[in-house]
């Protein structure tokens, strides 16, 4: 077996007990980025030397340890690699937004999480290519070319970390860091058929993050197991000084449940029709595990939920608008007209809703429809622990079907959007495939329920064997 | 929707090509957008803090930042260790 195709456990087992070493798992990953990426194009930048340095340096460490599990408790991504989404700031390594405005940008520093990932002794192979400083489901609207779904090169991979969820489905990394803002680390996981953890809002640190939506933006991590998603988002959560909006909430589910202990909610909204009829028999058969397992399945309902994607896209384009204020060209990056047309779009958009004489029919009313979507969920949660439900309405659509018509791809976001208005945790597991493409169930909880979702979502994931299936390259 | 004058406000220069291909795009947008006004929000308060978070501070404490050779680092343009920017004289 390939050693890139194995899971963060196994690459720490394998690492401790000699079987191979970090040199070998890098070269793996560098050689199946070299064999693969041309036709999939996970990477804007592949850090070929940096990482075999940083590789080297690992092996150093582990061979000259007295303990090499103490070691491994200290540093427990020694030597692992990892790829992160073009839209963190990584030292010293072109980070880019995805973006041709920031073609020639090289941070001075590293976003907290990335830095998280290093401390822990992560090897970064890569920057991943995702949609235009994250505004897309497809990530077409990358400044550097589109990302192809490794499970049929002529459909997307998803947004906007579309390259994140495509190098860990490709082996190309053993995990990935993204950004969750409507949807982008769910969407793309789900297409992808890789795990995909959304935090809580203020769980993992923004700094360094190049900001898109400030009171959405959630970074969090791709992977192929749920197992490996629990450990990332365990190293990644944690105040940040640096992050105004970072959480110190540290509690999780006060009582752990057991499948036959949950009360899961399906709304009928997310299974309306809208909803393709391959996604609706793969999500609902996942459901059956929870039911044939003694869990109480509520049918509920979430009138609010068409009201997300509208809400999302008068609130967000608004915070982005002020956000990409910066780029000027002064201080960093290129002149504003080199800015993607979707960042054009959603400036514009965005500068609308907040302009004089339209700010309070737009966003003052969309913050108001913001506070009772969180309402929605705050009081459907009183009644079931965990809503599930599709992740996207449709399986991954061909590249070029949506990217003309910016509504209509505004519009896969339905089942994600609500989810960050709310600012909730919610993961997208792998529930099987609908005419060979991965189809994803998404399992959404309270604020701080992290902990449930992943001990639900595992409980499912042990039961199938959808993780161990890799695309056909 | 005045594509023109927003453009002017969000300091984007839009094409020709681009005014046209936005001023449809746009339109269907917000026309989508409306539906929001069908809801009743005349007692809700706006939310834009959504785990309550109020006042973040942190010591104010002297700590390393950047030095200057890595502030001026992306810039496109500096002279003797300033960022140099467009003047517009009027």
């Amino acid at each position: 077996m390939e050693i890139n195709t194995i899971t963060i456990s196994e690459a720490r087992q394998g690492l401790i007990s000699g079987k191979f070493r970090a040199a070998d798992l890098v070269q793996a990953c560098l050689e199946q980025i070299k064999k693969h990426d041309r036709r999939i194009f996970s990477f804007i930048t592949v850090s070929d030397s940096e990482a075999r340095e940083a590789a080297q340096e690992a092996d150093k460490l582990i061979s000259s340890a007295d303990n090499r599990k103490r070691l491994f408790e200290e540093k427990p991504l020694l030597g692992i690699p990892i790829a992160v989404k073009d839209v963190l700031s990584t030292r010293d390594l072109r980070t880019t937004a995805s973006s041709k405005i920031l073609e020639n940008y090289t941070p001075v520093f590293d976003a907290t999480v990335v830095a998280r990932m290093r401390s822990a002794g992560a090897v970064v192979v890569g920057k991943t290519n995702s949609d235009t400083f994250a505004f897309g489901a497809s990530t077409e609207n990358s400044g550097y070319g589109v990302t192809h779904n490794p499970w049929d090169l002529d459909r997307v991979a998803g947004g906007s970390s579309g390259g994140s969820a495509a190098a860990v489905a490709a082996d190309e990394a053993i995990f990935s860091l993204g950004t969750d803002t409507g949807g982008s680390i769910r969407l793309p996981a789900s297409f992808c058929g890789v795990v995909g953890l959304k935090l809580t809002y203020g769980r993992a640190s923004r700094y360094g993050l190049l900001s898109m939506a400030s009171s959405f933006d959630t970074p969090g991590p791709l992977t192929k197991t749920v197992a490996d998603a629990r450990e990332i988002y365990t190293l990644l959560a944690g105040e940040d000084l640096k992050d105004a909006t970072s959480s110190s909430v540290k509690k999780t589910y006060t009582k752990k449940k057991s499948i036959n202990q949950l009360k899961i909610g399906l709304p009928t909204e997310y299974f309306d029709v809208g909803l393709d009829s391959g996604v609706r028999k793969t999500v609902l058969k996942a459901v059956d595990f929870f039911k044939d397992h003694g869990a109480t399945i509520k049918t509920i309902s979430l009138p609010k939920t068409e009201y997300g994607v509208a809400t999302y896209y008068v609130l967000v384009p608004s915070e982005i608008s002020s956000n990409l204020g910066r780029y000027d060209g002064t201080r960093f990056g290129k002149t504003r007209d080199f800015f993607e047309g979707e960042a054009k779009r959603r400036i514009i958009i965005g500068t609308f809703s907040l302009s004089s004489g339209y700010y309070d029919a737009y966003y003052k009313k969309a913050s108001q429809v913001r506070a009772l979507i969180m309402d929605e969920f705050e009081t459907a949660f009183r009644d079931v622990d965990l809503i599930m439900g599709p992740v996207c309405p449709t399986p991954p659509f061909r590249i070029g079907e949506r990217v003309n018509d910016p509504l209509a791809m505004y519009l896969s976001d339905v089942y994600t959007v609500t989810v960050n208005l709310a600012g909730l945790p919610s993961i997208s597991v792998p529930a099987g495939f609908s005419d060979g493409l991965p189809v994803g169930l998404q399992i959404i909880g309270p604020q701080w329920s992290e902990e449930l979702i992943l001990d639900t979502a595992e409980a499912y994931e042990a039961a199938t064997d959808w993780h161990k299936k890799k695309p056909n390259l | 929707m005045n594509i023109k004058h927003l453009a002017k406000l969000a300091n984007l220069e839009l094409t020709e090509a681009e005014m046209v291909k936005f001023q449809d795009q746009l339109t269907a947008i917000m026309t989508y957008i409306d539906k929001l006004s069908k809801l009743d929000t005349s007692e809700v308060e706006p939310v834009s803090q959504v785990t309550g978070k109020v006042n973040t501070l942190r010591p104010d404490t002297v700590t390393p930042s950047l030095n200057q050779a890595e502030a001026l680092k992306n810039a496109q343009r500096q002279h003797n260790g300033f960022f140099v920017t467009k003047i517009e004289w009027k």
